[in-house]
């Protein structure tokens, strides 16, 4: 029984790794598979990882680990495929009322800087309104915009600008440096 | 002493070096089709001095696109000397202006001059401006300002002053130099976005947004003093501002109450902000026309579109149709004119529109243009634009016919404001 389990659980862990991507300082990796290594790590809700967020924010494998939703070119509605990711969000934030999230809403580089700030900002408030609508709290959510003025991808051409065409799900305390 | 020699000119030399980045430089890349042909010999007087004003003058004159100038090294002349109109007529002069320069008992430096018609065979007038021995370049700044009125019929804008904004290492820097891009002084360093820099209609103050406190606040900023002071400072993004035509209110984009909104707030920041305009979606980037009348940007028809506001928060009306992405509005100082920025093809370029006949012109063949900006007297519009992956400065002729670059060696130089007439 085991002998099968394990092999099953960490193939599956390998799929989610390679469609997720890891958090950029990599402290959600809760498993080491490198090496051949079989050891796996119980992942228990509430318990916090080295930065001090929940595992069950950063493991790879969850929904809640993937933090940012992309929009179209000049558009701030929600796409059906972010739908389920908003979902889980509001119903971590529904099951953890103590935690609060800053919405960063970013935008492309073309275009009026003063526009895209708000722009950026019907990003966010669009994510806002979901998380809101789902059950999350007013004083949970924050929404800013940081328009084109803060690239995530710094180059120019299609892809850059459809990475930084973006609202981001921050969690307060280590997803942030310092308040905004 | 060799080796003491080679350092000094190590020394000088990144000096210059360093001084060179922070200066804008200016290229011509296109000039007008019929230029008025003048001839500015070397000041009398003072030699050193006379070069430097003759210099500036002739490169002003040059750089507006709208004169080409006449070989006239040779002539040895100052404000008083008899002009053989006939030489120079015969030498494609239209224009020749002497003059002098000397130092006056007070130890600073006066420059006087005469301009002449020479088709004509008269005097167009003459001044006389004394400055400090390290504004020379000033004084030759007024002397252009002078010929480009006389012979053109429009205000010259040599003497004012541009603002802009530096992206280098990590850094932004609020930067305010001549209207040639000379003479560049630092207000404001950050490690933090500084945009939409717009000048008092007196000119000594200047009113922006930075992202200083990690979210968009609006500052007001004296630049003699260097004092400045929060205008619009709510919950949410303070940003856009724009002062009224008595420099008393901005018009700033608040989004205290979830939507991107236009509200004019007392520019001192005192009292409470007043909604001037209320849609469901973005209005931003007000813009006050001379008449009172409000500029701004909206998606209320569901894509950006320009709009205008009658004056005193009454009417709204679609003024721009071409296209889906028509942004940042700037009526001219006249308010016969919009400058604007249009997509056209993916490509973001400038445009203008004859407010009266709504006919609408592109000028440029660019990709990126943003943030543009009037010269005070309407003939040339500054934008920021993108060449080689790399932000710089471009103004343009409201005809689109002339064309001139500036850039910062040591960075990406955006969001320009070209400032008012000096008083």
């Amino acid at each position: 029984m085991n002998k099968l389990l394990l092999p099953a659980l960490l193939s599956l862990f390998v799929l989610a790794c390679s469609t997720t991507p890891l958090p950029e300082d990599g402290t959600g990796a809760p498993v080491e598979t490198r090496g051949g290594s079989t050891a796996v790590t119980p992942v228990a809700a509430g318990d916090l990882d080295a930065s001090g967020l929940p595992r069950a924010l950063t493991d790879p494998a969850s929904t809640l680990s993937q933090r940012s939703i992309y929009f179209d070119l000049d558009r701030y509605e929600i796409k059906g495929e972010y739908q389920s990711l908003v979902a889980a969000h509001a119903k971590f934030l529904v099951d953890n009322r103590g935690f609060k999230v800053l919405i960063q809403g970013n935008t492309d580089e073309r275009g009026s800087r003063e526009y895209n700030l708000a722009l950026g900002q019907k990003r966010a408030d669009a994510v806002k309104r979901s998380l809101l609508l789902l059950g999350a709290r007013e004083d949970q959510l924050e929404s800013v915009s940081l328009g084109k003025e803060k690239p995530r991808n710094t180059g120019s051409g299609e892809e850059a600008w459809a990475e930084n065409r973006r609202a981001d799900i921050l969690y307060r305390g280590a997803d942030l440096r310092g308040e905004f | 002493m060799l080796r003491v020699f080679r350092s000094f000119l190590l020394f000088f030399g990144l000096l210059a070096a360093t001084l060179a980045q922070a200066q804008l430089s200016i290229e011509i890349t296109g000039a007008g089709a019929n230029r008025i042909p003048v001839a500015i010999p070397n000041l009398a007087g003072d030699e050193v001095a006379a070069r430097i004003i003759a210099a500036t003058v002739r490169a002003d004159l040059e750089r507006s696109g709208l004169f080409s100038l006449v070989d006239a090294r040779d002539a040895d002349l100052d404000e008083n000397s008899p002009i053989a109109y006939a030489d120079w007529k015969s030498r494609g002069a239209d224009a020749i202006a002497a003059g002098s320069v000397r130092r006056a008992a007070d130890g600073r430096m006066e420059a006087r001059f005469r301009l002449y018609d020479t088709q004509k065979e008269e005097s167009l007038g003459g001044a006389a401006y004394v400055t400090g021995s390290d504004q020379l370049r000033a004084a030759g700044h007024r002397i252009a300002d002078f010929i480009y009125e006389k012979l053109t019929g429009e205000k010259g804008v040599f003497s004012t002053r541009i603002a802009y904004v530096v992206k280098s290492r990590g850094q932004y820097l609020l930067q305010i130099a001549d209207a040639d891009g000379q003479g560049a002084a630092t207000a404001l360093t950050s490690a933090e976005p500084i945009i939409s820099p717009v000048w008092s209609p007196d000119g000594s103050q200047l009113a922006y947004v930075s992202f200083e406190k990690k979210k968009p606040i609006v500052y007001v900023h004296s630049l003699a003093s260097g004092r400045r002071h929060i205008a619009a400072n709510l919950k949410g993004s303070n940003s856009a501002p724009a002062w009224s035509p008595d420099g008393g209110k901005l018009a700033v984009v608040l989004s205290k109450d979830g939507n991107s909104q236009i509200y004019l707030v007392n520019a001192d920041g005192s009292g409470a902000p007043q909604r001037l305009a209320t849609s469901t979606g973005i209005d931003t980037e007000p813009r006050f026309a001379p008449d009172g009348s409000l500029f701004f940007t909206s998606d209320r028809g569901g894509s950006p579109q320009i709009y205008r506001m009658a004056p005193g928060g009454g009417t709204v009306q679609r003024i721009s149709f071409e296209g889906n992405y028509n942004v940042s509005p700037r009526p001219s100082v006249d308010g016969k004119t919009l400058a604007f920025i249009t997509r056209r093809d993916n490509r973001y370029q400038l445009a203008v529109m004859d407010l009266t006949s709504r006919q609408v012109q592109v000028l440029t063949d660019s990709n990126k243009d943003e943030s543009p900006s009037f010269a005070p007297n309407g003939r040339m519009i500054l934008i920021a634009t993108e060449i080689g992956g790399r932000g710089v400065l471009s103004a343009v002729s409201s005809d689109g016919r002339i064309k001139q670059r500036l850039s910062v060696a040591a960075g990406d130089v955006r969001e320009p404001a070209w400032g008012p007439f000096l008083k």
